[in-house]
């Protein structure tokens, strides 16, 4: 059992009084969403708090009392499968003198002991013990001393998410109608299912958002990745590689930009390929072993070798679940606000799992293959995105010059589709995706939520 | 070695994996240590070399330095872990390496754009015989600092070469570089380490 317990930050360190009517507006967002220090405070509130936000995946805490830390915002956070199996997030904070209890990234252990004062907790979050308590007058029954906790922490196929708001809608709810790309991401590997398997760490001295307003842009693709299509092609092998459809009139090709609500939107390549086995493998770049394994996988597999090496090929979507989430290629990637300028972006690499035996031993061979071209993009095209973002925050130094412009199709008739679910879909390199999530920002930041954390009870 | 690009890089397979795991595991045994000061010079000599190639980026002598059949590898734990089921920060093969030259050597990697200015310190250098004969591994400790967009930061860690001897010189066959960072969140690591 858990109790929850209402946040109260007391006023002078309450929301900040923004006008975001003025600062959000229908073709422009103002300056300050970036570089302001208390607007990325109440965003640690109102966002990273206020929805549901991506925390850890299951396959880092695959068995009980195994642990893997995180962040909520900049909140340090032990996400745990306890001793009795469940997942929580605790506040990695000892109740005591606020030290945190846990200094691992990864681990397995049934509880933390505070090296402080020695103050021991399990793994639920429980205070246990704490060293001569005959000094001490107060009850520690008091529920008071256990580990605060995440109240809502839910999963979505190993996706582990928590909020703060006891007012957020459901999970599934929450993620709505891109759970059917996140499913169909998940679907096209054995069982349904990827584990984690290490990562291309980096960070950019920037705001948040420029990575996120970036993750359905399909207008910067051919200039900020200029030097990667062009590496990716020098070798003049059959047929164009990589991202060469968005060279000429991307805006004309079957790809398109959707935006789902609650801040989610997609960016769907797919239907630029022919819908067969093999067309994905085709368009990769080269990549080391690809030879070697290709050929061991088509003796290996004959006709089921083009759909081993699809699962080696970059997947050609971007699902970003709203704030920081970003499925893409076979990546997992991660944002983590670390300040209003600096922000840590996580590619976790994604391995395939085939319990059933699908591929008649050969999913070894895959995950060699697919290390390798998980490898390609952080490298030699997301370096050169967060240059770009670099020096975005660079340039909105410039005080006067107040807006960001994200307006590409507006007001363009017949440009945009709106399903009965209100999903909205746009041509690829549209700005939708901008205007409708900092819509949804907008009434975030309006609403002030009333944040709890947990702890956990008798009983 | 014509120099053009490589079409194919047919090396990487299996059996490659299953010997680049196995010469990096136990190389560095005291008994192991090549006593003579003139063989730790020359691979010192090379070990600069590479360094002032690098600060000079003149890549396409750089990659002379290297076996037509090469490895660039920059793990992404403290332990290397294993690259068939792990991504790591570079696992560059000889086609990937020269990759990565074109990309620095094009005028739209905007990573580089001004080109990161390096100065690179090497030292600690301790050579190791194996089980190959005229193949050895060559432990280092190297400082990088770099100058790029305003800012200066370092790079800091180990490097192991493992060489082999070509005429009366030596060839790089893996270059292993081991950031003491490597785990954590890295700004702009696009310059060749």
């Amino acid at each position: 059992m858990t109790k929850t317990e209402e946040l109260d930050f007391g006023s002078a360190h309450g929301y900040g009084a923004f006008d975001f009517d003025y600062l959000v507006q229908e073709d422009r967002v103002h300056r300050r969403l970036y570089t302001d220090p208390t607007i990325f405070r109440d965003e640690m509130k109102s966002i990273f708090g206020g929805v549901w936000v991506y925390l850890a995946h299951e396959s880092q805490i695959p068995n009980k009392d195994d642990f893997v830390a995180s962040r909520l915002g900049l909140r340090p956070i032990i996400v745990v499968r306890d001793s009795g199996g469940r997942i929580r997030a605790l506040y990695n904070r000892c109740t005591h003198r606020g030290a945190t209890v846990c200094r691992e990234t990864q681990g397995s252990a049934k509880g933390f002991q505070c090296p402080y004062h020695g103050w021991n907790f399990l793994n639920s979050g429980k205070l246990s013990g704490v060293p001569w308590p005959d000094g001490y007058a107060d009850d520690f029954a008091d529920s008071k001393f256990n580990l605060a906790q995440v109240p809502r922490v839910e999963s979505y196929r190993g996706f582990i998410f928590g909020t703060l708001n006891p007012a957020a809608p459901s999970l599934a709810d929450y993620l709505g109608p891109a759970t059917q790309p996140i499913d169909e991401w998940l679907d096209r590997h054995p069982g349904g299912k990827v584990v984690l398997c290490e990562a291309n760490r980096l960070k950019y001295r920037g705001n948040w958002k420029l990575a996120y307003d970036n993750s359905a842009d399909g207008y910067h693709v051919i200039f900020s990745h200029r030097s990667l299509l062009a590496m990716e092609n020098r070798l003049a092998r059959e047929g164009e590689k990589g991202m060469s459809f968005y060279k000429n009139k991307p805006d004309e090709a079957p790809m398109y930009v959707r935006y789902f609500g609650h801040g989610h939107h997609f960016k769907d390549k797919r239907p630029n390929l022919e819908a067969r086995p093999g067309a994905l493998w085709e368009i990769e770049a080269a990549h080391p072993g690809m030879e070697h394994y290709e050929g061991e996988l088509r003796r290996r597999l004959g006709a089921e070798a083009d759909r081993a090496l699809d699962l080696a090929a970059s997947e050609p979507v971007n699902i970003n679940v709203f704030p920081n989430l970003l499925i893409l290629g076979n990546h997992i990637q991660v944002l983590q606000p670390v300040s209003v300028d600096e922000t840590n972006s996580t590619w976790y690499g994604t391995a395939i799992v085939d319990e059933r035996n699908e591929f008649d031993g050969a999913a070894d061979a895959i995950n060699a293959l697919r290390m390798r071209t998980l490898e390609a993009f952080p490298n030699f095209g997301e370096v050169d995105d967060l240059m770009n973002f670099e020096e975005i925050q660079n340039g909105l130094a410039a005080e006067e010059d107040e807006w960001i412009y994200m307006h590409r199709g507006l007001g363009i008739p017949g440009r945009l589709k709106t399903d009965n679910r209100g999903v909205v879909t746009g041509p690829a390199t549209d700005e939708v995706f901008m205007r409708e999530y900092m819509k949804e920002y907008k009434r975030l930041m309006q609403a002030e939520p009333k944040l709890v954390v947990a702890r956990h009870t008798e009983g | 070695m014509n120099g053009g690009p490589s079409q194919s890089a047919l090396y990487i397979d299996g059996h490659f994996y299953r010997k680049l795991l196995a010469d990096f595991a136990d190389w560095q045994s005291d008994e192991r240590e090549a006593a003579g000061s003139g063989l730790r010079e020359g691979c010192r000599m090379l070990l600069e070399k590479e360094a002032r190639l690098l600060e000079q980026r003149r890549y396409q002598d750089w990659l002379k330095l290297y076996a037509q059949e090469c490895l660039y590898w920059v793990p992404a734990t403290p332990e290397s872990g294993d690259p068939r089921r792990q991504v790591t920060i570079a696992f560059d093969d000889r086609r990937r390496l020269e990759d990565r030259v074109f990309r620095l050597q094009s005028d739209y990697a905007w990573s580089q754009r001004p080109a990161s200015r390096t100065a690179r310190l090497i030292s600690n250098v301790a050579v190791f015989s194996t089980a190959e004969e005229g193949v050895l591994m060559v432990a280092s400790t190297f400082l990088t600092s770099e100058f790029q967009a305003g800012s200066l930061r370092t790079y800091a860690g180990r490097y192991t070469h493992r060489l082999r001897r070509r005429g009366d010189g030596w060839e790089i066959l893996v270059k292993q570089v081991s950031l003491i960072d490597c785990d954590q969140n890295l700004r702009n690591p696009s310059i060749i380490l």
